[in-house]
């Protein structure tokens, strides 16, 4: 009898821990997102967005890192994204026997996990060195290097679920290789790789490590790719270890706004897929 | 016009050369880093580098001894720290946790491992650094810091709380959530004969977790947390705050300490020649210890289909 009482009293005591870690992970991870929702709102005013840097003390905004920030990512988004499914295309159904395949998905999981500091690193040894200083291409660049191996396995997951049926009834019509992954294999395979593009999305949208080494920040207004551009995530890092309080609350509130981005991003990726599956 | 088939070449090649395009971007990092770290690699030699505990600009003497242990020790603090509660967790969601809850919770786990670390670094310093220096570091102190021998090593030190234990708590935050997810899809594999059987033996809830439950996932596991402790390694931003990069004897846990992340952020702008190439290969060295870490947690992960 005392054996079963014993098991019970572990059993319970067990699952109590485990409620309790459950409990304080959520916990803590629900304080940080309040803390940033919260500093976030009191920080935020519109002139975040219409506004220029300022020196401290003086009412400055983040008009110009917010558009450095998009211009670059969706440089990045150009490169990477094309090149990212036409080589998720390969891995998925020209090279589908080829044992190099095999290499290239493996080397596309690891190129993911490569710290985002490291390829700021290497870009800047390759673009920003030999250009003589720091420039938009290069922050471009090392984004398209981070987003490029996300798409391409996610596209050539994505391909490698579309059923062969699908493939040999287009065959079947007399269509040719590139007209059956063009119009059937891309179509059903669509929504996947729209979530894949948006997840990679998320992912660079706050990135910093990556563009300190490249395209660095600006405080003033300029979109000329050739020299440093603002970056709202650089701004952040310098702003937020400033002493000036008006510099902390510029920081908050752009943190902030990047949460809301990358969760609404997430979000809608997660929409896009439910949306497919139900029809 | 093209013919059908030209069409049908073009795009084809199209594709190979893109699926190529990583296999040449991996390369030519590789040799990028190895190129840029060899004028330091050949002064100091790999591994009198890798043993120098110095970092003096003044000398002109770089070692990757203090930013490799700082890299290795937050790590593992994080992992042992976030590993229980991550765990935890996972085994809330698939097994205690109310239906209804199930899904929105499982699903704001997932989204948590979705912001930036730009942010957890900046809520690190601006919130969670303070909270250290005023609570837990005179506490630890206070108690710890008395023992014999080993009490020094817990002594709190002025710096607002920023330190490496701060660091590895604000990593082991960061990493939660993913570690989390992994689990809890690990336990969502076990089929539900299995555990079924267990029940039908007349064992509890613990003993099924315990006994069915988490040695049938445990490779998966074994893989996420390695991918975890990856992302730990390579962090920069969440730690770069909060670690303080001072180049000192690690003295106490608190004390600011550097990782090699660290040392890059702060000081790659600013410097040349030899610290240069030394930051680039600290680069390669963290490059390196990231492949062996994927290639380790592949022989654990299941193969994907």
């Amino acid at each position: 009898m005392s054996y079963l009482k014993r098991r019970k009293i572990i059993n319970i005591l067990a699952l109590t821990i485990s409620t309790l870690c459950a409990a304080l992970g959520l916990i803590l991870l629900f304080i940080i997102l309040f803390d940033v929702l919260k500093e976030g709102m009191e920080s935020l005013s519109f002139s975040i967005f219409t506004k220029d840097p300022a020196p401290p003390g003086r009412e400055g905004g983040l008009r110009c890192a917010f558009l450095g920030q998009g211009l670059i990512t969706l440089i990045a988004a150009l490169v990477g994204v094309p090149i990212g499914v036409l080589g998720g295309t390969f891995l998925a159904e020209y090279g589908k026997d080829m044992k190099l395949t095999k290499f290239l998905g493996r080397l596309s999981d690891m190129a993911m996990s490569v710290p985002s500091i490291v390829i700021g690193a290497f870009v800047y040894a390759v673009l920003v060195l030999p250009l003589g200083g720091f420039n938009g291409w290069a922050g471009a660049a090392a984004l398209a290097i981070i987003i490029l191996p996300i798409i391409v396995r996610t596209t050539a997951d994505m391909m490698s679920l579309v059923p062969a049926a699908l493939r040999e009834a287009a065959f079947a019509l007399g269509a040719s290789y590139h007209k059956v992954i063009v119009s059937v294999v891309w179509r059903s395979a669509m929504s996947g790789i729209l979530t894949g593009i948006l997840l990679a999305l998320a992912r660079v949208a706050g990135e910093t490590a990556p563009l300190l080494f490249t395209s660095f920040n600006s405080n003033h207004f300029q979109l000329n790719l050739n020299q440093a551009v603002p970056s709202l995530t650089v701004s952040i890092y310098q702003y937020a270890a400033s002493p000036y309080e008006s510099w902390v609350k510029l920081a908050w509130a752009a943190a902030f706004v990047i949460t809301v981005l990358v969760l609404f991003l997430n979000i809608l990726g997660r929409v896009v897929v439910r949306l497919r599956t139900k029809n | 016009m093209f013919s059908v088939t030209l069409k049908n070449q073009i795009f084809k090649s199209m594709c190979a050369f893109s699926a190529v395009s990583v296999l040449l971007i991996v390369l030519g990092m590789l040799i990028t880093l190895v190129v840029e770290s060899f004028p330091a690699l050949r002064h100091f030699g790999f591994l009198n580098f890798l043993t120098t505990a110095d970092w003096n600009y003044s000398k002109e003497i770089f070692g990757a001894l203090r930013p490799l242990t700082g890299t290795v020790i937050s790590s593992i603090i994080a992992l042992i720290a976030a590993v229980p509660v991550a765990v935890g967790t996972a085994i809330f969601l698939t097994e205690l946790c109310p239906d209804k809850l199930r899904r929105p919770i499982g699903t704001a786990v997932e989204l948590l491992a979705a912001i930036p670390s730009i942010i957890y670094g900046m809520w690190g310093l601006l919130v969670f650094a303070p909270f250290m220096e005023k609570y837990v570091e005179p506490v630890v102190s206070a108690s710890l810091g008395n023992l014999p021998i080993i009490g020094n090593f817990f002594q709190a030190n002025t710096q607002g709380g920023v330190g490496l234990l701060t660091a590895s708590l604000v990593l082991a935050i960061m990493i939660i959530p993913f570690i989390a997810s992994i689990s809890r899809d690990a336990f969502n594999q076990v089929p539900d004969m299995l555990k079924e059987s267990a029940y039908g033996l007349g064992a509890t809830r613990w003993e099924t977790l315990y006994q069915v439950v988490i040695p049938y996932s445990r490779n998966a596991m074994a893989g996420g947390i390695i991918i975890a402790m990856g992302r730990a390694l390579g962090e920069t931003m969440a730690v770069a705050y909060v670690i303080g990069n001072r180049h000192a004897p690690l003295d106490s846990i608190f004390s600011p300490y550097s990782t090699i992340t660290s040392v890059m952020a702060n000081e790659f702008n600013e410097a040349a020649n030899l610290q240069m190439s030394s930051l680039f290969a600290l680069a390669l060295i963290l490059f390196l210890a990231n492949f062996l870490a994927i290639i380790a947690a592949n022989r654990f992960l299941p193969a994907k289909k």
